[in-house]
């Protein structure tokens, strides 16, 4: 009887197990579905956040930093217009960008320019772009990538400061943009671009942060426009001095923090390999502000502050295109040889060849860009960015310590083509513009200062002599 | 009455001031000038260029005197001034005809 009860109760007790475990198996799997999708919002909130600073980061960068930084550089007589040329970037560029220059960039298209698909920004919105960062919005990583394309034709201003056309400048700034910043950025960062590394391009070029795409092609161009335009009037008999050391001071140091968000945000999420790319940032930074300075100091018996300050800008840009890529240590080793090296551009080849780039934008992003992205190619390692892999998924030397000896060719042809891009497009824009506008400002604009010729203003008004009408 | 210009280094300012005042001299204008006589400049560097700045900072104080202060205000900033050092400056002494007080038409040493 005992037995015949508890064999019934097996038959009772085991069909209704049975039952609960086939009912509780997509109970069970719902519940994970939704830890995993709370995980993943979780992911992209924290993502979200970090590119959102790493925007407006990247923003000051422009101004104030930039602003100031070129500002205290000029003559007291033109630090407006030249401060005014970083802010119009912030206006011009980001109606550009909203209008079609983002589309040319970033959408589909060819290996050398995006297509059409995001004109006015269509299709922009909340919903990810895998290719390019799937744990944010792509309206977040649009409004991210439009902080780049403000600040590098800002960059180029330093080159033709003190002697350009405001209007000259918008219009040349805008068909820059187009022609030069667009193309350059879909080739490195756009889908099916010719250089692009993690989607599988023609020549793997590895650039994190923009070394070709901000530095080299600003750079580059900046040193066409110095030549086009010819010197300032008086240089280099001159002197001409920087007005205010203190202004740029201030720029370089929010320029520092910018940078931050320039090249840990490339990580495009708050992920590892974003610290790894603030701390390889910091560190460039600290020895080429040693390594210029340190170069001042054996060659002028004193280091200068405007000496440390441009070693640091130096430094950041060359491990601009390396941040995410190299380790602590050869982070250290690129900043010491970007500072020496644009100290030695600076203050023994522009002397040498005799050309006014008046705020050094070739000397420090042209010729820093491009040290940094070789170097990039040399210290790259597999094992902070893991972003060669074979078709097994197995990883691969990234660079030439490595044993990846065909990454110094890819980023060579990287650095050819940005040069390229850059010299041939600012040319064009350049003979373009001098036709329907005019570049230079009248002799006696130039020496009577641009704020006062181009804008009816004075950075500093002193004496209260000024008639009301 | 005499004009007395001064031209000194810019850190004996207030040091002249209180010896000015001192000997009772109440009324002095202070123009900020630039200038050398003897004294060198300096060279400065900016990204490797380097300029050399022969035009260094002075002060310059003009007041106008009754003669019987002349020789004490003299001394005072004299004393003051002096350093010891080359770019110490200069005094100029010169003969004024009139003085004029502008809120109530005082004439010669009166206006002073």
């Amino acid at each position: 009887m005992r037995k015949a009860l508890m064999v019934a109760s097996l038959f009772l007790i085991i069909p209704a197990s049975l039952a609960a475990a086939q009912s509780s198996a997509p109970a069970g799997d719902d519940r994970i579905a939704r830890v995993e999708q709370q995980a993943s919002e979780a992911k992209s909130s924290a993502d979200n956040a970090w590119m959102l600073v790493s925007s407006a980061l990247v923003l000051m960068m422009t101004g104030p930093g930039l602003a100031l930084f070129y500002g205290g550089l000029v003559r007291k007589k033109n630090v407006l217009a030249t401060m005014i040329q970083s802010f119009a970037m912030m206006a011009l560029v980001t109606v550009l960008w909203a209008l079609i220059e983002y589309s040319l960039a970033f959408a589909a298209g060819t290996s050398f320019i995006g297509g059409l698909e995001h004109v006015f920004l269509r299709d922009v919105g909340g919903h990810p772009d895998a290719d390019y960062a799937a744990t944010i919005p792509q309206s977040t990583f649009m409004i991210y990538q439009l902080m780049f394309a403000i600040i590098t034709p800002a960059l180029i201003t330093g080159a033709f400061a003190e002697r350009m056309k405001f209007s000259a400048m918008a219009l040349f700034t805008t068909l820059w943009s187009l022609l030069v910043y667009a193309p350059m950025a879909h080739m490195v960062w756009g889908k099916g671009g010719l250089l692009n590394a993690s989607l599988a391009g023609r020549f793997p070029t590895l650039d994190f942060a923009g070394g070709t795409v901000v530095h080299i092609t600003s750079g580059v161009s900046a040193l066409v426009c110095a030549l086009y335009l010819g010197r300032r009037i008086g240089y280099p008999q001159e002197a001409m001095p920087p007005h205010s050391v203190v202004l740029s001071f201030i720029g370089a140091c929010l320029l520092w923090v910018g940078w931050f968000g320039f090249n840990a945000g490339s990580a495009l999420g708050a992920s590892s390999l974003a610290t790894s790319a603030f701390i390889a940032t910091h560190f460039a930074a600290a020895t080429a502000a040693i390594g210029w300075g340190g170069a001042e100091w054996v060659r002028n018996g004193k280091p200068s502050a405007l000496g440390a300050i441009s070693g640091a800008v130096a430094g950041l840009v060359a491990i601009t295109p390396a941040a995410g890529f190299v380790g602590p240590m050869a982070a250290l080793v690129i900043g010491l040889i970007a500072g020496v090296g644009c100290y030695w551009m600076v203050a023994k080849v522009k002397a040498r060849f005799g050309y006014d780039d008046s705020l050094d934008a070739f000397g420090v992003h042209g010729a820093g860009g491009t040290m940094g992205a070789l170097l990039t190619g040399i210290f790259a390692s597999s094992l902070v960015n893991p972003i060669f892999k074979d078709a097994h998924g197995n990883v691969l030397a990234s660079g030439v310590l490595e044993g990846n000896r065909h990454q110094i060719v890819n980023q060579l042809m990287g650095v050819l083509i940005a040069w390229l891009l850059a010299i041939v497009g600012t040319l064009i824009i350049l003979k373009l513009v001098d036709l329907l506008v005019g570049l230079r400002v009248s002799d006696e604009h130039e020496v009577q200062g641009l704020d006062l010729t181009q804008h009816g203003e004075e950075g500093y008004y002193w004496e209260a002599s000024v008639s009301q009408f | 009455m005499t004009k007395l210009e001064a031209v000194i280094q810019t850190s004996r300012l207030d040091a002249v001031k209180d010896a000015l005042h001192e000997i009772g001299i109440e009324g002095m204008t202070v123009i900020e000038v630039r200038g050398h006589g003897r004294q060198k400049g300096h060279t400065e560097f900016y990204r490797g260029r380097e300029y050399t700045v022969d035009l260094l900072p002075k002060l310059k104080i003009e007041m106008v005197i009754g003669d019987s202060l002349v020789e004490r205000a003299v001394q005072a900033i004299a004393t003051a001034a002096r350093t010891g050092r080359i770019g110490d400056g200069k005094i100029f002494l010169s003969r004024i005809d009139d003085a004029i007080r502008i809120r109530n038409d005082e004439r010669g040493e009166a206006a002073l």
